[in-house]
């Protein structure tokens, strides 16, 4: 008797597995670069809402730091717990190359959120980033010139100085100054770095100040630096001398375009990537998108995308431009 | 005459010429290091490292070390920016915009008396002990704030203030409470009796409690007050920045902390070290990094040469000292 009903039970219990097994809803993870950054707040928010949507499973994980190896185990772990999808913001362009394998052995969808492995892209399925990268530096010099008047001194508070996105962005952003006519009078007189802390950001913004006292402009491509220009020149009444632009997330920046620091800056939807990533990786999974350059297909609210070489994606084409005008329409 | 002699024989004196040296070395290349301007830039880097350096010294005096304080920093600073946060959707109001800087004390001193209790009732090392809760604390950060920044707009602009608007001379709020810190950790190591018992304890644990010290208690309170200026020095962190982010507020800080102490003369080995020697050593580091970027030293080579120049300081503060006080060399027991 005991025996049946334990034989019983057993049945049961694999009839459900069953079941559940084949209503299982797929598996999407992203991994950030680290925890505690409120850029990927907003990133996440996208894969969320995108998978209440469309009924997929999602969670998020990151190390505590943002170091080249320290996201090996994540995957590891993500692999082991056998996902679908991963989404990756990856901290290296090369050290991840591996592990990343491993995963696509086991038939997971590995799409790089974010950021790309430059030069090892064949390690990930596809990458999504929020616009073509290429124009972020002529952007931002338009930006401060239209600030400035397109005359004068300008100077440039960027994040790490091996920092890869950054160093690409000031790349554009000089080889604009150099080649395009329209930019001849204004002149690039440092670049400096802030290492994304805000006490080496403002000693940095604060000599900037003491040593180019005709100081125009400062572009701080990065969210950490252009809050602390914003605050120095905020403490020091020097708005209207002096014009911090950059990219900056409008959580941060909301109180400098408020009292009139900052007139303008830009940067892009992070949560639109999460948003765009759930739509593309479901529909590679079933079939619906075919992950080849030059195909397309359509995600609600962004509209007809196309996957560029190398397939990469973009979830927009310009960069957004944030002012007292719109900055209470964002809310990350 | 007789004072500048006082002054020479002084343990400090070495330090103070090298800060009046390399500020005029900086001048000689960029004259306006040598500005009022500048010193407002310096004096407004240093309060938190000021604040918590107080407590520090005490620590090291008494020949521990606290590692934990830039754990500490965030955890304060991530509870009150919390309590900002949420604070209408768990109590249904508004806290007053002074609220957080008890809140931050009091947790700080909290955390500061675990350490201090792990260390006393167990015998084990400071090292030991904080290096762990350096760890703990910063995991409890993230676990608290589920890894979630406190954005500026949460931050009462009357806290911001402290570190903008100025009672004096357009000298900030949070400098007078950095120098009245280092006031009152003067007037207690010097005119209470724990005070000096906290030196007897630093140059002999052994026989300190065969003079009537009570060395767990002496202990606990030391690392309390270190907790505690962890604590204040945490929500002046979100004074002076305007946000409280989980893994950067705080991180690092306890090696520029410990830094200046060394830098100030207080000896690693307890029983050493004086107010005025460490206010010296945080000032000194504060002219070394408001000067590496003046003098446009590339991003690349500023943390190597922020290095040597506090290795620099430490070699030719100990070679003045040997040589400058010999004869009131004092017989270590």
């Amino acid at each position: 008797m005991l025996k049946k009903s334990l034989l019983l039970g057993l049945a049961a219990g694999i009839a459900l597995a069953g079941a559940a097994l084949a209503a299982d809803p797929v598996k999407i993870v992203y991994i950030g670069k680290n925890t505690g950054n409120p850029y990927f707040d907003s990133i996440t928010g996208g894969f969320q809402d995108a998978c209440k949507a469309k009924g997929c499973e999602f969670e998020f994980v990151a190390p505590a730091t943002a170091e080249a190896t320290s996201q090996i185990p994540f995957i590891e772990a993500q692999i082991q717990r056998g996902v679908n999808v991963i989404g990756i913001a990856p901290n290296s362009p090369d050290a991840l190359n591996q592990v990343l394998d491993d995963a696509r052995a086991k038939g997971i969808l590995v799409l790089t959120v974010n950021g790309d492995l430059t030069g090892n892209e064949s390690h990930r399925d596809a990458t999504i980033l929020p616009v073509n990268f290429d124009i972020v530096g002529r952007d931002q010099v338009e930006m401060v010139g239209s600030l400035i008047g397109y005359e004068g001194e300008i100077a440039i508070l960027s994040a790490t100085t091996e920092a890869p996105d950054q160093n690409k962005w000031i790349v554009g952003m000089n080889d604009t100054l150099k080649n395009d006519p329209k930019y001849a009078k204004m002149k690039l007189v440092a670049t400096v770095y802030g290492d994304d802390q805000p006490e080496k950001s403002t000693t940095e913004m604060e000599a900037l100040l003491s040593n180019y006292p005709d100081l125009k402009g400062v572009i701080a491509p990065t969210t950490v630096g252009i809050a602390a220009a914003a605050q120095v020149v905020q403490s020091r009444g020097i708005a209207d001398k002096v014009h911090v632009t950059g990219l900056g997330l409008p959580s941060e920046m909301r109180d400098f375009i408020k009292d009139g620091t900052v007139k303008a800056f830009q940067l892009w939807s992070p949560y639109n990537e999460g948003w765009l990533a759930v739509h593309f990786a479901l529909g590679v999974l079933d079939g619906s998108i075919k992950n080849e350059v030059g195909s397309t297909f359509e995600v609600p609210n962004l509209g007809k995308i196309t996957i560029n070489a190398n397939n990469s994606i973009n979830t927009q084409a310009e960069l957004t431009t944030f002012n007292a005008d719109n900055i209470d329409q964002f809310n990350f | 005459m007789s004072l500048i002699r006082t002054l020479l024989v002084r343990r400090e004196a070495g330090i103070a010429v090298m800060i009046v040296l390399f500020c005029l070395a900086v001048g000689a290349f960029r004259p306006q290091f040598l500005t009022l301007d500048q010193l407002r830039i310096i004096l407004l880097l240093v309060p938190l490292i000021m604040i918590a350096a107080m407590g520090q010294m005490m620590v090291i005096v008494a020949r521990h070390v606290d590692l934990s304080i830039g754990s500490t920093l965030g955890f304060s600073a991530m509870v009150s920016g919390m309590l900002y946060r949420f604070d209408v959707d768990w109590f249904g109001f508004d806290v007053p915009w002074w609220t957080g800087i008890p809140v931050s004390i009091v947790v700080g001193a909290g955390l500061g008396l675990v350490n201090g209790l792990l260390i006393q009732l167990f015998r084990l090392p400071a090292i030991i002990v904080t290096l762990g809760t350096l760890s703990l604390y910063r995991g409890l950060t993230f676990i608290i704030s589920n890894a979630k920044q406190i954005d500026r707009q949460w931050i009462p602009s009357e806290l911001k203030g402290l570190s903008q608007t100025s009672p004096v001379f357009g000298t900030p709020w949070i400098i007078f409470i950095a120098f009245g810190v280092a006031l009152a950790t003067y007037l207690f190591l010097m005119h209470t009796r724990m005070g000096r018992q906290i030196y007897a304890i630093g140059s002999n644990p052994v026989a300190a409690p065969l003079r009537g010290i009570k060395v767990t208690q002496v202990t606990l309170v030391v690392f309390t007050i270190s907790g505690a200026l962890a604590g204040l020095a945490g929500i002046l962190y979100a004074s002076r920045w305007g946000f409280v982010n989980p893994s950067n507020t705080g991180s690092g800080f306890e090696f520029q902390v410990i830094a200046a102490v060394v830098i100030g003369g207080v000896s690693i080995n307890g029983g050493v070290g004086s107010v005025l020697g460490t206010v010296l050593g945080v000032l000194l580091l504060g002219c070394v990094a408001a000067a590496l970027p003046l003098l446009g030293i590339p991003g690349t080579s500023q943390a190597a040469i922020y290095g040597a120049v506090i290795l620099v300081a430490l070699v030719i503060d100990r070679t003045v000292r040997r040589q400058g006080i010999a004869g009131f060399k004092r017989v270590q027991p």
